[in-house]
């Protein structure tokens, strides 16, 4: 099946570039009849420190996290890095670009990128010959 | 291919892996890739300091009223689940990288903790556990008086 959402990593290089972390969140693509889902996981994002942006064909989905913690603490143990969230992906065109909607709940992002009209699975009824 | 190739040379001459190294390899396959350096899921982070430890762990998209947390002694236990997305017909995936299933992990804290004052708190995706240090275990100062 052709791919109507590719994944582009980032090289190291343009990485380091930032001056805070970044992480590239683990995602699930779902397709459905109608639609594309994107299922991103990004703990420590709400739906105010999220950025989705559609530039000509490159979805780039972006997580701010809050790193502060309480001062009169010391760190005895970490497993887990904790950063901002990238992931780009580029769209081909049978995604209707003016109807993606996302929500983030419980610091899981939704996608819902809808098909273009003409590219949904349509149910055929066969009907017997009279 | 050519590491689990030696390894059945190995355990044919009777010297047979540590079985906690294969339970960590099965692990890993199942959790994905997101830790290679670690088999323990989930990774956690802890603080603390003379009077509490704080531990917070990465679980976006749980139910928080599915986690169930012991403590015992210095040990704290984690279990928790997450449903995979229910597919309807017709439906299906062509990126499958978040983890799903049930889990347990078992963390040991620096200290002793009243087990009866533990608060967990779920946010945005992020469990954060404050455990108290145990009464009896808190350093006391002691002053010196001099006769």
């Amino acid at each position: 099946m052709a791919e109507t959402v590719k994944d582009i990593r980032e090289t190291g290089e343009e990485r380091q570039e930032r001056p805070r972390k970044t992480y590239a969140p683990a995602v699930d693509i779902i397709e459905t009849n109608n639609n594309i889902l994107v299922i991103a996981d990004m703990p420590g994002v709400d739906e105010k420190s999220v950025d989705i942006t559609l530039e000509k064909n490159l979805l780039t989905i972006y997580g701010m996290i809050d790193t502060s913690i309480s001062s009169d603490l010391e760190g005895s143990l970490s497993e887990y890095g904790i950063g901002d969230y990238q992931r780009i992906f580029s769209l081909t065109d049978v995604v209707d670009r003016d109807n993606i909607k996302a929500t983030v709940k419980d610091g899981v992002l939704k996608l819902v990128l809808p098909k273009a009209e003409n590219l949904r699975t349509r149910r055929i009824e066969v009907t017997g010959a009279a | 291919m050519l590491l689990r190739e030696i390894e059945r040379e190995l355990e044919k001459w009777g010297i047979l892996r540590d079985p906690f190294k294969e339970f960590n390899r099965m692990n890993l396959e199942l959790v994905g890739n997101l830790y290679p350096e670690r088999g323990e899921f989930p990774p956690v982070n802890m603080w603390k300091n003379e009077e509490k430890v704080v531990i917070s762990t990465e679980l976006p998209g749980i139910d928080p009223a599915g986690v169930d947390l012991s403590v015992t002694g210095k040990a704290l236990t984690i279990k928790f689940e997450r449903k995979p997305e229910e597919l309807k017909e017709g439906e299906i995936y062509t990126i499958k990288e978040r983890w799903y299933g049930g889990f347990s992990r078992t963390i040991e804290l620096p200290f002793n903790v009243e087990t009866d004052r533990v608060e967990a708190k779920y946010r945005k995706g992020v469990l954060s556990i404050e455990l108290l240090r145990a009464e009896n275990e808190k350093p006391k100062k002691i002053t010196v008086s001099s006769e």
